[in-house]
């Protein structure tokens, strides 16, 4: 029998903590590298321009330790647990979501969440965060934060499409969603894809597409395909750095797919800004 | 073309803008968002004055993060703007002058521009950083119970912004698409 490893939920919450803080101020290294090569490429003046505040924005964020962004998201919280995990020292989720808190709250990060959708209140500490847990094998816990931002969250759709609609109704309804996102999801953004499943699965997957690194493609040499020339076209789209047009409106589409129903084709289109962040971690 | 300009702006000037003109603006903002327009809107239906001076005024549609300790303000960038536009045109008719965002307006909005002779401004979505550098104070006046989403005088030094739509109706997001798109 392979051997417990015990994991403490103070440590969790630690690492949730930092995590929030540092995907607030700094970006991967693909997506900096994806940003300095659009800055390169670019062919509109003002969007050139918009790309070199983009870089400049960055740098302060960094040196100067303030968030990239205002925004600084509601926190999606991925947790893989391998099932030789031993958790000890309280319940998971509160130790997630006290990270959450103390992240917010010592980082200096905005706390955008309002405790009922309606009535609207402010929660004061950014919590709850939206957390989803997987089981995996093996004995680490693997934990992925992405704070994301509404201005691109609301520009998100879903498509229950049929069949019969096949690649071209997938394609037209990822592009028909980055054009009605335009100047308004902060562009360039990521464009995160989910293909199949449930309504709620193909959601899930285009959430999960958005923390894959942006110069990393499918592995599936067929979507692979559809990834580069969905990027080629929503590039020719016109829209631009900040809409203020332009040959980089998005620098990635990630898709992800799962099997589906014999009546379904469910296509959800998760929008990213440029500010997309993610931290990980494995414990 | 880019030019230097104080908030409040002289009418000429501001009639002078274009779509597309790059502005630096030194002066007054006041922020406002979603839940501070909802209360404005309230106000204004209740009879009961609003906690800004409109006439002349710009607003910044902006909620910034928390400012550390020697810092006016944290990061500062804007919201997007169309969330407002159900409030705008009535505030743009009491005086309002100008609103400084992100992203696309309403043709109410756009309409409420040309018959006030007003503009709206786009600051670089994402650059909250680099925008809270040319933020020099920042008050809260009103709504202090909201947060972020209060009601804040802003002092700014040499702020960027892009001409979105000027007083004429002309909208960038619209010339820029017929510009560069490359669409079969
Ligand atoms: S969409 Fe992204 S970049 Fe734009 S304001 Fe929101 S979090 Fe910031």
């Amino acid at each position: 029998m392979p051997e417990m490893k015990t994991i403490q939920t103070s440590a969790v919450a630690e690492a949730v903590a930092a995590m929030c803080i540092e995907a607030n101020h700094f970006l991967t290294d693909d997506m900096k590298a994806a940003l300095s090569r659009a800055g390169e490429s670019e062919i509109a003046p003002l969007g050139k321009q918009v790309l070199g505040q983009l870089q400049q924005n960055l740098e302060i964020a960094g040196e100067d330790h303030i968030p990239i962004c205002q925004d600084t998201g509601m926190a999606v919280i991925f947790v893989e647990i391998g099932q030789e995990v031993h958790i000890e020292g309280g319940f998971l989720e509160d130790a997630i979501q006290e990270g959450v808190r103390r992240g917010y709250t010592e980082g200096y990060l905005r706390k955008s969440v309002v405790r009922d959708p309606l009535d609207r209140v402010n929660t004061g500490d950014n919590t709850p965060a939206v957390i989803h847990y997987q089981i995996v094998p093996g004995d680490e816990m693997k934990i992925t934060i992405a704070p994301k931002g509404f201005g691109s969250e609301n520009m998100s759709r879903i498509f229950m499409l049929k069949p019969a609609d096949g690649a071209e109704g997938v394609k037209n309804a990822i592009l028909t969603a980055v054009r009605d996102a335009g100047p308004n999801a902060c562009p360039p953004m990521v464009v995160g894809v989910g293909i199949g499943g449930t309504f709620e699965k193909a959601a899930l997957l285009a959430k999960k597409a958005l923390t894959r690194p942006v110069d990393r493609r499918s592995a599936d040499p067929y979507y692979s395909a559809m990834e580069q020339e969905l990027l080629e076209r929503i590039n020719r789209s016109g829209i631009g750095p900040g809409g203020l047009g332009g040959s980089t409106t998005a620098l990635a589409v990630n898709i992800e797919t799962y099997p589906t129903h014999i009546a379904g084709l469910p296509v959800a289109v998760n929008i990213c800004c440029h500010v997309n962040r993610h931290a990980v971690r494995v414990l | 073309m880019d030019r230097h300009l104080k908030v409040p702006m002289e009418e000429q000037e501001l009639l002078s803008l274009r779509a597309g003109d790059y502005v630096y603006l030194t002066g007054t903002l006041y922020t406002a968002r979603d839940a501070a327009h909802k209360r404005m809107y309230e106000a204004l239906r209740a009879g009961e004055k609003l906690p800004m001076p409109l006439e002349g005024n710009f607003i910044y549609y902006m909620g910034p993060s928390p400012a550390r300790e020697g810092r006016p303000i944290g990061s500062a960038g804007p919201t997007t703007a169309s969330r407002m536009d159900k409030y705008a045109p009535e505030l743009l008719d009491l005086g309002l002058k100008g609103m400084v965002g992100k992203g696309r307006r309403s043709e109410e909005v756009r309409q409420a521009i040309i018959r006030n002779g007003c503009v709206y401004f786009a600051a670089v979505g994402g650059a909250g950083a680099l925008l809270s550098k040319s933020i020099t104070s920042s008050r809260v006046i009103a709504y202090e119970d909201l947060g972020t989403e209060a009601i804040r005088e802003l002092t700014v030094e040499e702020f960027p912004v892009i001409v979105v739509i000027d007083s004429k109706g002309n909208n960038l997001y619209d010339i820029a698409l017929e510009q560069y798109s490359k669409e079969e």
